[in-house]
């Protein structure tokens, strides 16, 4: 049989895109070369705060946590609240410059006093220069991403493969996709690989511009309450929540090595010291649990950190989705636009041309 | 972060390591011999407590006592209590360690690596194993050489190949009662080993001994058994037990044995996280104990200037890796320009003779494929998380299919063991809801770190403001 779409990547993305366009009456198939979810969308640290998101993407990250709150338990999500921290004069600033930007782009964000902090959060260090809020802010748990999405793609009907790498893409006519268990066809396909975008695009003669950053995670053990909002750090570089079960996740971008074509990434601990370090910098208790395991993820992007959403240059009938600066919160909306876009229909909000020149300020 | 540099690192004190350390430093390199434990020896030839002044001598202790006074002989810096949480090859030429050591991480530096993390036990989960009172077959002997004392007064030993004797003996030697010996295998089962027997005389003697004296005190060997449910509410008050079959899938009636501990195990398997973490292909073989990192005899992988050797590359007992502790820590040396051929054809003899028993006790020790159904849907498999069986089979049902996806869906294997004591049986799992072979489901990945590291440890001292804080991300 010939597929209307095959989707090739089955995280948030490629799978949101193909529950859309299911719904919308067409045959799709997801193809993974792993478990679905288990690339960036299932180890991530599942941080849902609008104050880490960019200001030409609120609207968007607005959007995606409405979708994640209707997600809800199946996927862990927690509105709980956030905090950014300021240590210093010079970050303090520099959170008081972009949360300003952010709250003018729509995120409910403010700036709170010494007091208020200390009374939501009497954990904190006393080193708190400024702070700010937003009350939208929560995490869901990234680790429950191929579970959901495995529950959901089956209710729906729509067929899906895992342990499937593509690893050839032939186009005479309609679409042949290379598996190790044999041949799909589709009329159509959605290239949503996230980090491997690049070397699938080779595969049609397409240079895409996308590289990986390696983030990293870390788990502690369960520990009493230590906090009960989503604790950020000015750049972005700290995020951390405590699970309902007492565990404490640890991220903020730290990169790890490795690149998606040699494998998984790994865990650099020249990197990881400072990532636990800065963690125990804000919440001084912390220094007291143990990391159990730390891990890293790809996270995909093109030289100007917008996403890709579109037509895939050049070929007829491909489309690309990836790169979204804040994918985790994001997912579930772009890939309900781009399955609308498939489906013909004027997404309600604007895609991102992937034939766009890269180096310039263009959307 | 800058440490001592060694040619060689070993992780690992037991029989293979502390005689790769030992062969390595005799040809003249700097080594470091890195180890959880007080004294070197392993679990196998684990020395008795500081704390007891005096012991009657046993095989493993005198073995173990030659170890480490060769040890103290041969100029190895052994650094123990020390545990190794990450390690990457730095620069590509140095393996960095971050070492764990009384509350504080520091690096050491090596040009060779050496692997020589052991193996651990495999135990089948059936109702109540995990209550107080119940313990590891291998578990057992490490507390029986350490404090000399038996796990409870009257314990059931139960358990495969030659271990669950050697466990019943020792009990009795140390004054506790052994209620029952309860195995899998059958006596036609070590009627086939016999021949591998033979050429270790003084090994099957001990054998002999072990049963002879069981014998002699009338204490019950249900061959063709194993324990099917542990009951007790607080603390264990007995077990109940069942005939297997062939293929050791338990068969008729449950009935109890009253007894206040047991002592279950059914085999080893290599420790292989910190050598998949390093990038060594892992492959299966049940013979040598299930998934194992990929080396030659002489310790060699497809990593550069990493090495392996003893049970954690393939258990083949600690004659076996005594031998190709030397082997591999001759290898090592000869790959940084010091050769001897003739110590390392001498040792690869030995190993070789070694392995052919060891390989022949781990065959008898390995569990099979009917075991899996002792675990009830009730069962804890995963015990730091809490997760039963019937919650892995739900898991199992709705689509997830490898032992990523049922870590990830229900964390089991993400408490404080990292998946060490359940990720065999949640493989087993898999493989029988899939009907595939256990070979066809691969480990989770592994990850740092190795053992669980304290935050405050990894972070080190440091000052805010010479933190590496990146640039910010793009507004």
């Amino acid at each position: 049989m010939t597929y209307d779409i095959a989707i090739i990547g089955g995280g948030i993305m490629g799978c949101s895109t193909a529950l859309t366009v299911a719904a919308g009456g067409q045959r799709a198939i997801v193809l993974d070369q792993g478990d679905l979810g288990q690339g960036a969308s299932g180890v991530n640290a599942g941080t849902l705060s609008l104050q880490i998101k960019r200001v030409k993407l609120m609207p968007y990250a607005l959007k995606g946590h409405e979708i994640w709150e209707r997600m809800g338990a199946a996927v862990g999500f927690a509105r709980t609240g956030g905090y950014t921290l300021a240590f210093n004069a010079r970050e303090a600033e520099l959170l008081h410059d972009r949360q300003t930007l952010k709250a003018q782009a729509g995120a409910p964000i403010e700036f709170v006093s010494n007091n208020r902090l200390r009374a939501a959060e009497p954990a904190l260090t006393q080193s708190v220069v400024a702070a700010s809020f937003c009350a939208q802010d929560g995490f869901a748990n990234a680790a429950l991403t191929g579970q959901y999405f495995r529950a959901r793609l089956r209710q729906a009907g729509v067929a899906f493969r895992e342990g499937a790498a593509v690893t050839g893409i032939d186009k005479t006519g309609v679409f042949t996709l290379a598996t190790p268990h044999g041949c799909v066809r589709a009329h159509r396909i959605l290239l949503a690989a996230g980090a491997w975008l690049k070397p699938l695009a080779a595969m049609l003669d397409v240079d895409l511009p996308v590289t990986a950053r390696v983030n990293t995670v870390s788990v502690t053990d369960r520990l009493p309450p230590l906090m009960g909002s989503v604790i950020g750090h000015a750049t972005g570089l700290l995020t951390m929540k405590q699970k309902a079960n007492g565990t404490v996740l640890i991220g903020g971008g730290w990169q790890g090595r490795g690149t998606p074509q040699d494998g998984r990434g790994a865990v650099d601990a020249t990197t990881l010291r400072p990532n636990l370090a800065l963690a125990q910098y804000a919440v001084p208790a912390l220094g007291d649990a143990r990391v159990l395991r730390s891990w890293t993820g790809f996270e995909a992007h093109v030289p100007d950190f917008y996403p890709l959403a579109g037509p895939l240059p050049g070929v007829e009938g491909a489309f690309v989705l990836g790169c979204v600066r804040g994918g985790y919160t994001i997912g579930p909306y772009i890939g309900a636009l781009m399955g609308a876009s498939v489906l013909g229909q004027e997404p309600e909000m604007p895609l991102f041309d992937p034939a766009r020149h890269f180096e310039e300020e263009t959307i | 972060m800058t440490g001592p540099v060694f040619d060689v690192a070993v992780i690992g004190a037991g029989p293979a390591g502390a005689n790769a350390a030992i062969a390595a430093a005799a040809q003249g390199l700097r080594v470091a011999l890195l180890d959880e434990q007080d004294y070197a020896g392993g679990q196998v030839w684990r020395a008795k407590s500081a704390a007891i002044l005096e012991a009657p001598p046993t095989v493993e202790g005198r073995a173990g006592d030659v170890l480490r006074a060769r040890l103290a002989a041969s100029g190895v810096t052994h650094l123990a209590q020390a545990r190794v949480w990450d390690i990457a090859r730095r620069g590509g030429a140095q393996w960095q360690l971050h070492v764990l050591r009384a509350g504080r991480s520091d690096a050491i530096a090596a040009r060779a690596l050496i692997l020589a993390t052991g193996a651990r036990e495999f135990v089948q989960p059936v109702p109540g194993w995990t209550l107080p009172g119940v313990i590891g077959l291998a578990g057992a002997t490490a507390l029986m050489k350490h404090e000399q004392m038996p796990p409870g007064q009257r314990t059931v030993v139960c358990g495969t190949g030659p271990l669950v004797f050697y466990v019943a003996s020792e009990i009795r030697r140390l004054g506790g009662q052994v209620a029952a010996v309860v195995t899998p295998n059958r006596r036609a089962d070590w009627l086939a080993a016999l021949p591998q027997l033979m050429r270790r005389p003084a090994l099957a003697a001990r054998g002999a001994f072990w049963l002879s004296e069981l014998a002699l005190a009338r204490v019950p060997v249900l061959w063709g058994h194993a324990v099917s449910q542990v009951t007790g509410s607080a603390q264990i008050d007995g077990v109940g037990v069942r005939a297997l079959d062939a293929d050791w899938a338990p068969q008729g009636k449950q009935r109890q044995i009253t007894a206040d501990s047991l002592c279950m195990g059914y085999g080893l398997a290599p420790q292989c996280e910190a050598a998949q973490m390093l990038g060594v292909p892992l492959r299966h073989d049940a013979a040598l104990g299930g998934w194992l990192p990929e080396g030659t005899a002489d310790g060699a992988t497809a990593v550069d200037a990493l090495y392996l050797c003893g049970d954690g590359s393939g258990v083949r007992g600690a004659d076996a890796a005594a031998a190709q502790g030397t082997l591999t820590g001759l290898r090592a040396a000869a790959d940084l320009g010091r050769a001897a051929p003739a110590l390392q054809r001498g040792a690869l003899g030995r190993f070789n003779r070694a392995a052919r028993f060891g390989t022949a006790m781990t065959a008898l020790s390995a569990p099979r494929g009917g075991l899996v159904q002792l675990t009830t849907d009730t069962s804890v498999v995963c015990r730091c998380e809490g997760v039963t069986r019937a919650a892995i089979e739900v898991e199992l049902s709705c689509g997830a299919g490898s032992s990523n996806a049922v870590k990830s869906g229900l964390r089991a294997g993400m408490g404080p063991c990292g998946g060490k004591f359940c990720q065999a049986a949640i493989g087993g799992l898999i493989a029988a809801h899939r009907g595939v072979d256990e070979s066809a489901i691969a480990p989770p990945t592994a990850r740092p770190p190795l053992r669980p590291v304290p935050v405050s440890a990894a972070a080190g001292s440091f000052s805010y403001d010479d933190l590496p804080i990146p640039k910010p991300a793009p507004l």
